[in-house]
């Protein structure tokens, strides 16, 4: 801005200021510096990955992503068990939160009473604060009996002998397991998306919104064919945010998944995912194949986060090409 | 004015982390979890009474063994004994500090503590999987005259690596030959049946949660949370109470004498009243010491635990080891040795 206005309002000498000039040297290498230094350290964590995982690799083969044994005793394993969990509680998660994110946008930018806009948003911003852990120990604590008895039990209770119903909810009703561990984490990725996707409604201009009004359509309407499809490319990268946590996340998920390294049969079923097993694992790892296979499973977690951040990309292009 | 209040507070915040890293003493260890309260407990009163301050980091025993093999730490700390054969390779001296008991926890409607009996092999049959009922006849037949629920029962284990688990599992592997061959015994198994629970108190929340639960916790963490504990048979037939009277049973008639680099096992020891489930937690130090004198603070302070730290472990539910075993510990410390080959601790 300021640059902008300069060579209007500044003298017709060309000022000569060493001093200025040394300061932009220095502020130019240090942008660069931030920015290397942020790849070389992607770079080196990769590396690490690879370097300390390679043993497991080496040993078990492709067998380590398809195999469900993990045993500590006889030092074989395989991350079937996790690297299912991980993708199952992560699109579980987001399946159950991104449609209630999306009411609370909506519901925000167009529905609420403007007296009320400002302390629901700051509420919903505050949720998006609170570590991982309070969650988990909400989770375990508070969540999970009620789970168990209004939930679970009545699910179980009704499930006809024989039924898809039964088969997926099969398991120990305490209230622990895949599908807790999966609204637990929705409860978690909830108000980050929630809050992003108000942010990117907000940038709607009025004006758009004012006409389609003024043509006479419902509010539903707006949303539908207005609104959503005008934010669009941004929702796709604030959903793909909130995966991204949702797949990473570690403490709240080892609280209430049950942690079983087997593959999980059901949505009752205990589980794990790749970041709680090596939560719970990696601090009394005594074996260097376990110390690796856990280092792998860290490479795989990576791995799986890039190619979600891909495909975010990709369909983020594709929009942006069709627009 | 707000900047002014942050930029006092920062550097107030500079000048409190100098002090302290000036402060911190020279000394360091890391390792298990378990006795993280008891440790600390001591070096705090240790520095109150003579100015020493220990460092104590419980970043597992996993962690303990590698970073004192790394030699980045004056002493490590283990749940898990390492075997002769692993000390001699490392060079290593180890010793026990304090010992402490498993206990197996449940939830059962109308059944009061200490109400149900069992053995080691009815313990593995219902870990394995083979027993799925309370009312199963194996239990019944061990408990006559209890009205034993027609429940199913739900495992509860540790999800984390633990020195609870390994003593746990190795006791079911002596117990039942279908355990030591399925499963094996450790830091962490591939557990038949069952869920885990993060950490004691993750255990604990489950098995207070689900009706028909079992689960293993330490002990104190079933006094504190008043669980109904199971009584467990020991290798003398009778059925004992968990608790610290029967924990330094077991450690009393352990035969420490006969054991070389204190690789011991508490479990299943002989004697009335010795707990099946007890096991010590133990400190690992380089019997070649690069600097003699640091060498040398370390086992004061150990030296000092044993004569003043009894007191402090009870109050936290672990059990002080006996006065026998302490001396012999003692004894022991003359294969540490400073750079000069004389021992560090006279």
């Amino acid at each position: 801005m300021s640059d902008a206005t300069l060579p209007r309002t500044a003298p017709p000498i060309r000022r000569a200021n060493p001093k200025g000039a040394l300061v932009a040297v220095v502020f130019e290498w240090l942008c660069c510096g931030a920015a290397t230094m942020l790849l070389v350290a992607l770079g080196w964590l990769l590396f690490s990955l690879v370097l300390g995982g390679w043993p497991a690799l080496r040993k078990f083969g492709f067998g380590f992503l398809t195999t469900a044994t993990w045993n500590p005793v006889t030092d074989v394993y395989g991350a079937a068990g996790p690297i299912m969990g991980t993708l199952v509680t992560a699109a579980l998660a987001l399946a159950i939160a991104l449609p209630i994110a999306g009411g609370v946008a909506f519901f925000l930018t167009e529905l609420c009473p403007a007296p009320l806009r400002r302390p629901i948003g700051t509420a919903v911003e505050l949720l998006a604060g609170i570590p991982s852990i309070v969650y988990g120990m909400w989770g375990l604590f508070v969540f999970a009996p009620l789970f168990s008895r209004f939930v679970q039990l009545p699910m179980m209770a009704a499930a006809a002998p024989g039924s898809l119903l039964e088969k997926l909810t099969t398991g120990i009703p305490n209230g622990s397991g895949i599908l807790s561990a999966s609204i637990i984490l929705a409860i978690m990725i909830l108000p980050f998306m929630a809050a992003t996707l108000r942010e990117l409604l907000l940038t709607v201009p009025a004006s758009v919104r004012e006409s389609a009004y003024g043509l006479g359509a419902t509010t539903a309407e707006v949303v539908m064919s207005v609104t959503l499809p005008y934010v669009r490319t941004g929702a796709i990268g604030a959903v793909m945010l909130g995966l991204g946590r949702a797949l990473g996340e570690t403490m709240a998920v080892t609280f209430i998944i049950g942690n079983s390294h087997t593959f999980p049969k059901s949505l009752f079923d205990s589980g794990s995912t790749i970041a709680s097993t090596i939560a719970n694992e990696f601090t009394e790892a005594s074996t260097p194949m376990h110390t690796a296979s856990l280092i792998a499973l860290g490479l795989v977690l990576f791995v799986i986060t890039f190619i979600v951040l891909g495909l975010a990309r990709l369909m983020l292009r594709n929009q942006v090409a069709k627009a | 004015m707000l900047k002014k209040l942050g930029a006092a507070f920062g550097a107030a915040l500079i000048v409190a982390a100098a002090t302290t890293a000036q402060a911190a003493g020279s000394i360091s260890g890391a390792g298990a979890t378990f006795p993280a309260p008891v440790y600390n407990k001591w070096t705090e009163e240790y520095k109150a009474q003579t100015g020493i301050s220990l460092n104590y980091q419980p970043i597992g025993s996993g962690g303990g063994i590698k970073q004192i093999n790394a030699s980045t730490v004056d002493f490590g700390a283990s749940d898990k004994p390492l075997k002769p054969d692993d000390l001699a390779a490392g060079g290593l001296a180890m010793f026990p500090t304090v010992v402490g008991g498993v206990v197996p926890v449940m939830n059962l409607p109308g059944i009061k503590a200490g109400q149900i009996r069992m053995t080691g092999a009815n313990l593995a049959d219902i870990y394995r999987g083979a027993i799925k009922k309370w009312n199963d006849p194996l239990l019944a037949k061990m408990n006559p005259g209890v009205q034993l629920p027609n429940l199913p029962i739900t495992v509860v284990h540790r999800s984390d690596g633990s020195g609870t688990t390994f003593l746990f599992t190795t006791y079911l592997s002596m117990k039942a030959q279908h355990w030591a061959s399925e499963v094996g015994a450790n830091d962490a198994v591939q557990w038949p049946v069952g869920l885990g629970g993060k950490g004691n108190d993750g255990v604990a929340a489950f098995v207070k949660q689900t009706p028909g639960a079992i689960g293993y916790v330490e002990y104190a963490y079933a006094k504190q949370n008043a669980m109904t504990y199971a009584l467990m048979q020991n290798k003398d037939g009778r059925f004992v109470t968990p608790d610290a009277k029967n924990f330094a049973a077991a450690a009393a008639n352990a035969k420490w004498a006969s054991a070389p680099g204190f690789y011991l096992l508490l479990l299943d020891q002989p004697g009335p009243d010795a707990w099946p489930i007890t096991g010590a937690t133990f400190i690992l130090m380089h019997t070649k010491q690069a600097d003699a004198a640091k060498g040398k603070e370390v086992l004061s302070f150990f030296d000092w635990c044993y004569k003043n730290g009894d007191p402090a472990a009870g109050q936290l539910d672990y059990v002080a080891l006996p006065a026998s075993v302490k001396d012999l510990i003692r004894k022991s410390w003359s294969k540490v040795t400073g750079p000069d080959g004389k021992p560090v601790y006279r």
